[in-house]
């Protein structure tokens, strides 16, 4: 608490006077200089901010800043210098305030005595306001404030404890400028006319980073000016980086992009805030950005709990909504008419109204909601145990039925990406049978899913690679006429099933007695062979080679032909429904039990009399089997096939979601597939950075949280028991 | 024999029963193959000759990668996935100096002058790249379970492999061709392209530099120490941390240098996913010649550079295989499979394999 009394005890007034009246002179005899007003010219905010006033701010900075770096030399963090620095602004700005009213009240005598305070003059010393009295002085003051405000706070800045989260900051938004996100994520408004996705990305590392800097400063009990100087600190740090690039990009006349392709000019224009040709304007804005982010990230910290989660939620809920701008366009579309759809978004972009709209609803939703929470936990905590189940089948329940529903919500385009991330959905709960129960890392699993399509595709093709037609000929001539004159879709999906088990079958036995990372290597060489051989000219003649197979015919489904998203949805529904089934049967069986044992120790397992062989290879046809079927939807959802699509990258992304939801954890699955495969779908702007982002997610998950998202409970305890063995300890 | 049969029957497994067929299915293959093929005729012994030494200039720089696969092996049992990206990193960055060495003439007026500096600077960049690796994605993991470092340096590599398209575009860039090396060697009837035998020189003389530090500095004992045993030789005054990054560091080095000399010889460029099937068939060679055992990662990636330069036509040809040479990778992978199979401790049996296998 700060003791009023106490403080201006200790205050020392003539310090203040003394240099108030310095400063304020000095800043008055500065605003009747020539040379402010030549700086007039270079405009850094509009109608605002002039580099004159910055010049003009500056020994309102410089002095409070010096007064407190000689506290902070001495050792004393507390108010007292703050104050000292603050109201030394105060009386540096009465001169300044006093000359600025004098010259509206009397406006001749002034310009008679002083003729260079004229229009210009006054326009730089009322920061934009000339007209007004009030509201000029007003905004003299302020500024002369602020600028005190940051030289008093600044010097108080934790070294020790900003330089790297500082550091990190900066080199976030350094590699996002390199790898051309800032640029691309530009496009994208979040709010229209206020702030795009690549802004974002400019102001959320130093954000998070004083965030983070404050609640370690906080914890550890440091004075809270010390706090809002580093969290200011933090900020300034964060953008050094990129301004050294973009001061070396200067100096060598733009010659950077010839190496480094995204130094171009989109970046540098985003980055100074459209003034690429006044790198000093540019960068000051740019610091001002950074520097203000950093004192929110520090502010929200001191706002008490229950008021900032709700201001965060609420941000984040705008945030969301507005970056998802098309998406929820499109769902919106669906059942809203136009009109009403254009006071909300304007192609595709949250207008700034709604925005705000939405960040009270956000605010006002997650105040109730902390409210309730209590209340809803008692309740449930309370019910007797069978009261629980009939509670937590009729949410299942209701869940389902949603998820019918869903096509019918979402329309047409997203009804397509639901179908994507249904695909997904099988191959992960198919992956994690190996992975998350056995503990077998298999990173050829793209094997299965080319199976599963080509077979399916070759099969169905009503194409020249289509042999179904020719194999139900021979079966007509022999007099067998009900199968009809070419295989279904439905007969394909248990032919796919047993063909992806047999292949799963036949590549898990070669592998059987290795362990760890050699088979995850022997089955990536797996994977890269199938995917070599079917681009490969020998067996172009079965499966077409570079070209594919063509004309795979849509499922048939009693004379309808299921060729909409929002019908094939319901084929994936169903398909993911009973691999979600049987995964967790197996989950529980004991089958699964043995798996586990074998994750956990293959040697104790084997000890335990567990017929380790058989086991391994039941995970492995069994992860196999949906991996068949997600590829002969695949075929048919498509209609071609081609050898591109089953790069090591489908492996790859079926393992980052299983890592990301958990491993071993069916909710934590479906979790991963929607985020990281429905994400990319959604936003144009992630999926070029797609890559990019699984494996920056892949490493920090396992540095930070290798359980996942949703862990399961047993994989969580196995983690945290291993994390704790000593460093160096190889294995 | 008979004995012998009767215990394979006795304890018979069927896992062990179809990996034995398979093993005979191979081995006919293999000879039926090349078989058919040396009895056509189709190849002349100039031919085979100028695809062995093709087979063995690319095999060096399969070597030098794989040197980083077994040194990292070698100490922290763990297989740095993400290894091809760092051949990459050095590869991909060096374009950028060797074009404007090109562009100012200096590469063509002193090319031995101006190709190890290209090596230096890639190596150089490589190492770095391994070094922050290392430090950054490898160092909080070490002493979980062994999935998780090499998840980890799944990601990583495609972490690296999407920053440097990031970086540099996912273009294709080509090393300028070096005068120097321009022409062919002939001897007798057989034409040696001298850019190969460059290459071969190059590599055998990084690969002494390496020997030398490995068995006769204080470094090299240490390294050796520690892949011996870890807390020993910390008890002994080995700092672990610094001899593990210089592993990588070293490690890192030779596959920069790999990128250059794979550039000298190979018109094909360099882009951002250059990285990825040399580093696995790098790891073949080094499991080829036993994981962990220096001059058997070198052999490995001779070894594996030549297969898979005369395997396609030795073997598919004689199989009747149309397109034999897009099947080279298949070749590679193949072999991959095969000696994790049935030979994990590799070719000169290395100790430390059979700990795992």
């Amino acid at each position: 608490m700060i003791r009023i009394k106490e403080l201006s005890n200790k205050i020392s007034w003539r310090e203040v006077a003394v240099w108030g009246i310095v400063v304020g002179l000095l800043t008055l005899f500065l605003s009747l200089s020539d040379f402010l007003k030549v700086l007039n010219e270079r405009v850094v905010i509009p109608d605002s901010l002039s580099l004159s006033n910055l010049v003009l701010l500056l020994p309102t900075f410089i002095v409070p800043f010096g007064i407190a770096l000689r506290s902070r030399i001495q050792g004393a963090i507390d108010w007292t210098s703050f104050i000292t620095g603050m109201l030394i602004t105060i009386v540096a700005s009465i001169p300044l305030i006093f000359l600025f009213i004098l010259s509206h009240i009397a406006n001749e005598l002034v310009g008679n005595v002083l003729p260079s305070a004229d229009s210009i003059w006054s326009g730089i010393v009322s920061f934009g306001n000339a007209g007004d009295v009030v509201l000029g002085s007003i905004s003299l003051l302020l500024s002369f404030v602020v600028a005190g405000f940051l030289g008093s706070v600044l010097p108080f800045a934790q070294s020790l404890k900003i330089r790297r989260m500082g550091a990190f900051a900066g080199i976030v938004i350094l590699y996002a400028g390199l790898m051309g996100m800032i640029a691309s994520f530009n496009e994208r408004e979040v709010i229209r006319d206020f702030i795009t996705l690549g802004q974002l990305l400019i102001i959320f590392p130093p954000l998070i980073a004083s965030y983070l800097v404050t609640r370690q400063l906080r914890e550890e009990d440091i004075h809270p000016i010390a706090i809002i100087g580093s969290g200011i600190t933090v900020g300034f740090l964060a953008i050094v980086p990129t301004i050294i690039i973009l001061i070396l990009n200067q100096a060598s006349d733009d010659s950077i992009r010839n190496i480094l392709t995204n130094i171009n000019r989109d970046w540098v224009e985003i980055i100074t805030f459209d003034n690429r040709n006044d790198l000093l304007l540019g960068s000051l804005l740019l610091l001002g950005t950074v520097g203000f982010a950093g004192l929110m990230g520090t502010i929200i910290r001191f706002i008490p709990d229950k008021i900032r989660r709700a201001l965060i939620y609420g941000t984040a809920l705008t945030l969301l909504i507005g970056t998802f701008g098309k998406t929820v366009t499109l769902i919106l579309q669906e059942h809203l008419p136009r009109e009403t759809l254009d006071t909300l978004m304007r192609r595709e972009t949250l207008l700034q109204t709604p925005a705000l709209i939405l960040f009270g609803l956000g605010v006002g939703g997650s105040l109730l909601g902390m409210t309730f929470r209590q209340r809803s936990e008692d309740f449930v905590g309370n019910m007797a145990p069978r009261q629980r189940n009939v509670f937590r089948t009729s949410l299942f329940v209701l869940f389902v039925g949603f998820l019918i529903l869903l096509p019918l919500l979402i329309g047409r385009a997203l009804s397509d990406v639901a179908v994507i991330v249904g695909l997904y959905v099988m191959m992960g709960l198919g992956l994690n049978i190996a992975i998350g129960l056995a503990g077998l890392l298999d990173l050829g699993y793209v094997t299965n899913y080319a199976v599963g399509a080509y077979i399916g595709a070759v099969l169905t093709s009503t194409g020249p690679q289509g042999i179904g037609k020719v194999i139900m000929e021979s079966l007509n001539s022999m007099g067998i006429t009900f199968l009809g004159d070419n295989f279904s879709f439905w007969a394909i999906v248990p032919i796919a099933l047993l063909a992806a088990m047999f292949a799963g079958f036949i590549f898990a036995v070669p592998v059987l007695k290795m362990r760890g990372d050699y088979l995850a290597i022997a089955t990536l060489g797996f994977g890269e062979i199938i995917g070599t051989l079917a681009i490969s000219d020998w067996l172009k003649p079965v499966i077409g080679g570079a070209q594919g197979v063509l004309f795979v015919p849509n499922p048939n489904f009693f004379g309808t032909d299921l060729k909409d998203p929002e019908q094939l949805y319901y084929v994936v529904l169903v398909a993911c429904l009973v691999t979600l089934f049987v995964s967790i049967r197996l989950n529980n069986s004991r089958t699964g039990r043995q798996w586990m044992a074998i994750r956990e120790d293959e040697d104790v397992a084997t000890a335990m009399g567990i017929d380790t062989a058989r086991a391994k290879l039941l995970a492995f046809t069994v992860s196999a089997a949906t991996g068949g079927v997600a590829g002969a939807i695949f075929a048919a959802k498509v209609g071609t096939v081609f050898p591109n699509s089953f790069t090591v990258f489908v492996s790859i992304n079926v393992l980052s979601l299983i890592i990301v939801g958990g491993m071993g954890s069916n909710p934590g699955i479906v979790l991963g597939a929607i985020v990281l495969v429905g994400m990319p779908e959604l936003l144009r702007e992630f999926s070029d950075y797609r890559w990019l982002l699984y494996g920056i997610l892949l490493i920090v998950m396992m540095i930070k949280r290798p359980e996942g998202l949703i862990p399961s409970q047993i994989r969580a305890r196995e983690m945290q028991q291993q994390r704790r063995r000593p460093i160096g300890a190889g294995d | 024999m008979v004995r012998f049969m009767g215990r394979y029957f006795r304890d018979f497994s069927w896992v062990d029963f179809i990996i034995d067929a398979l093993r005979i299915i191979i081995i006919l293959l293999v000879v039926i193959g090349s078989a058919n093929t040396l009895l056509s005729g189709r190849f002349t012994f100039e031919q085979w000759v100028s695809l062995f030494v093709a087979g063995l200039a690319q095999g060096s720089v399969y070597a030098l990668i794989a040197l980083g696969y077994t040194l990292v092996y070698g100490i922290l049992l763990m297989i740095n996935f993400a290894h091809g990206e760092v051949f990459m990193a050095g590869a991909f960055t060096t374009v950028f100096l060797a074009e404007a060495m090109n562009r100012s003439g200096f590469l063509n007026e002193h090319p031995f002058l101006a190709i190890p500096l290209m090596i230096l600077f890639s190596g150089t960049v490589s190492m770095v790249v391994a070094i922050l690796l290392e430090r950054i994605a490898y160092r909080p993991l070490r002493g979980s379970p062994r999935l998780v470092p090499l998840i980890t340096a799944i990601g990583a590599s495609f972490f690296l492999q999407y920053t440097f398209r990031g970086l540099y575009g996912s273009g294709f860039k080509s090393y300028p061709t070096v005068k120097a090396l321009g022409g062919t060697l002939q001897i007798g009837p057989i034409g040696i392209p001298i850019v190969q035998i460059f290459v071969f020189v190059v590599t055998l003389a990084i690969m002494a530099g390496l020997y030398w530090l490995v068995e006769r500095t204080r470094i090299g004992k240490a390294m050796r120490a520690v892949s011996e045993d870890k807390e020993v030789s910390r008890l002994m005054g080995v700092d672990i941390d610094w001899i593990i990054m210089l592993t990588f560091g070293i490690g890192g080095f030779l596959a920069g240098a790999a990128g250059v000399i794979n550039g000298l010889f190979r018109p094909q460029g360099v882009n951002f996913f250059m990285g990825f099937i040399p580093g696995i068939k790098a790891f073949t060679a080094a499991v080829l010649g036993g994981i962990g055992n220096i001059p058997g990662a070198m052999l490995g990636g001779l070894f594996l550079g030549v297969i898979e330069s005369i395997g396609p036509n030795l073997v598919l040809t004689g199989l009747g295989v149309p397109g034999a040479n897009q099947l080279k990778d298949v070749i590679a992978f193949t072999m991959l499979v095969l000696v994790l199979i049935f030979r994990p401790q590799g070719i000169m049996g290395e100790r430390l394999s059979e700990k795992k296998a």
